[in-house]
């Protein structure tokens, strides 16, 4: 059913409807209201969970980890310098391969301290083992929430997720969505079977030490796990479109692209701003379109490489950066295009919360025409 | 698309006031998005909240910087801030002053000056003017009507709470609608 109602909110609704059995997560801002939604929902027996509070988020994912391990369905939400302090947990989650989903109400990473958007605290995680999916709008993050469980949880994958969505652009954005009921997601995401969980009558561990002799293999099979999570979120993804009718089937999604000379290539809330410019471009004759990432973990190049292998110029938004390199995006497609003779440029733009405009996307547009790119965008000079 | 942006001080309501008229226009059948422009996190800072109104999906991120139509809660904010920037030709600014005119607003603008402190502290005892200036939008744009925003704010407050937060809009709506604002 369609309702209005705030993106965290939106969110909270769609974990209490893929019942989570624990639920542990450290209030911060911009995720706050969708633990604090999700504490209301357990107390007032709205969730069927064990919602355990903690005094930091190392121990939010530490509890998860804990909870997953003995075999629940588990998650948490964070952001930002929260993240941050997950660090270590995040490749020990992911090592001991535990399907936790994690909402991340993408922030900007202190110092200075901002509570404003940017992708900078998630793709900092990059590395860390956990698949990662970019939210456009609200309806996409709440949809994402089931794909995720349903991809994680796969006996071929076992793999945390972390869902993104802006933060204050969706997690704080009244706007309508449709609202499965619990029948239609418990048609959708079946109960959580654990591969193997600890049990005291059957005894395992998690997480062992392991020695030079077997490592790498460890780490070989989580790439293996990550890179079947492609073929996975798109067999879930079909499997969503034919239940839900939205369609996820695609790791990437293109706007206006077919015909285009110039491909923008984006992720998250800024993709519907840049699809509200491409509109007006392509009233002035401008052959624009959008590639929209909606998977960055695992990375779809082979996909993306196709996608854009019509184009004569790519330009890539990215809302981070890698201090001493590029924009991780940026980094990521000129790897994917290797060997080709488009030109790809990178624009570092909307740090730290700084408002995205059609007029930006127009005039971004226009550099990459130019020749002119792999720059911060928009910086006010007089503070230089 | 219609645009209106909120102007307010930290702990006046802006944000909910955004949140209400966009929840009362999509039960009227628009496609409707709020969201707010945290500043510092402080009473009484400046701090700006927008709602977006259209018949189609509405795509865009940015904040609003050509409104049709502006809430200015606090009228001691004209000093400090460029309220009416941006404003469109056509446009409707409703303005929170026990005074009435001496704004310079653009060319085409319609202000409307409305006591709404006043109407607050007589309903609801507390002045907080979201809800008397909701009743005073609903009734300068007829973007929403007035049973929906009641629903709005019965959806949000509870008992006497809500019916006092009613009567303050609604009081604000009779008086715009008949021309004594």
């Amino acid at each position: 059913m369609k309702e209005i109602l705030e993106g965290s909110h939106a969110v909270a609704e769609a974990v209490r409807l893929c019942r989570p059995q624990v639920v542990s997560a450290y209030p911060i801002t911009p995720q706050t209201h969708i633990v604090e939604a999700l504490a209301s929902m357990v107390a007032d027996c709205k969730l069927d969970a064990e919602y355990i509070c903690v005094e930091s988020e190392f121990s939010a994912l530490s509890a998860c980890i804990g909870a997953s391990t003995a075999g629940s369905r588990t998650y948490s939400a964070t952001t930002s310098q929260g993240l941050a302090l997950m660090y270590e947990v995040c490749f020990n989650a992911a090592g001991m391969r535990l399907p936790i989903v994690m909402t991340i109400a993408n922030r900007a990473m202190s110092a200075p301290l901002s509570i404003w958007n940017d992708q900078q605290d998630s793709i900092s995680l990059r590395d860390s083992g956990w698949i990662q999916l970019y939210a456009e709008d609200n309806q996409e993050a709440l949809d994402l929430h089931l794909l995720a469980y349903r991809v994680c949880e796969d006996h071929d994958i076992l793999l945390p997720a972390f869902v993104c969505f802006d933060g204050f652009i969706l997690s704080h954005t009244y706007e309508p969505v449709d609202m499965p009921t619990q029948e239609e997601v418990d048609a959708y995401l079946p109960a959580f079977n654990p591969y193997q969980r600890l049990d005291a009558k059957d005894p395992i561990s998690f997480g062992m030490y392991a020695t030079p002799d077997y490592y790498m293999e460890f780490r070989y099979e989580n790439q293996r796990a990550m890179l079947r999570a492609k073929e996975a979120i798109v067999r879930y993804g079909t499997l969503f479109k034919e239940q839900f009718g939205r369609d996820y089937s695609g790791l990437i999604e293109g706007y206006e692209l077919e015909d285009a000379e110039i491909a923008l290539v984006a992720m998250g809330s800024i993709c519907g701003t840049v699809k509200d410019a491409i509109d007006e471009m392509r009233k002035d004759g401008i052959k624009v379109g959008l590639l929209k990432i909606r998977c960055f973990r695992p990375f779809p190049d082979e996909e993306i490489a196709a996608a854009l292998a019509h184009v004569k110029t790519v330009a890539i938004l990215d809302k981070n950066v890698s201090l001493g390199s590029k924009g991780a995006v940026g980094l990521e497609i000129k790897d994917a295009l290797y060997g080709s003779s488009i030109a790809v440029y990178d624009y570092i733009l909307g740090l730290g919360g700084r408002d995205i405009r059609k007029k930006d996307i127009r005039a971004i547009t226009k550099l990459a025409e130019q020749g002119s790119g792999d720059m911060f965008y928009g910086l006010r000079e007089e503070l230089l | 698309m219609r645009e209106l942006r909120i102007h307010g001080r930290g702990g006046q309501g802006s944000v909910t006031a955004a949140e209400l008229i966009a929840v009362a226009a999509f039960a009227g059948g628009v496609y409707a998005q709020a969201f707010p422009a945290f500043g510092v996190e402080r009473r009484g800072a400046p701090v700006q909240a927008f709602v977006r109104l259209s018949d189609e999906t509405i795509r865009l991120r940015s904040q609003v910087y050509e409104p049709d139509y502006i809430i200015v809660q606090d009228s001691t904010l004209i000093r400090d801030v460029n309220v009416f920037a941006g404003m469109k030709p056509g446009g409707i600014a409703i303005v929170n002053t026990e005074k009435s005119g001496g704004y310079e607003a653009p060319e085409g603008v319609r202000i409307i000056t409305i006591d709404a402190t006043k109407i607050a502290l007589e309903e609801i005892g507390l002045p907080i003017t979201n809800t008397a200036l909701m009743g005073a939008f609903a009734a300068a744009t007829g973007e929403i009507d007035f049973s929906a925003l009641e629903d709005a704010i019965r959806g949000r407050f509870e008992g006497k709470l809500a019916d006092t937060n009613i009567r303050s809009a609604q009081r604000a709506f009779e008086m715009v609608k008949g021309g004594n604002a």
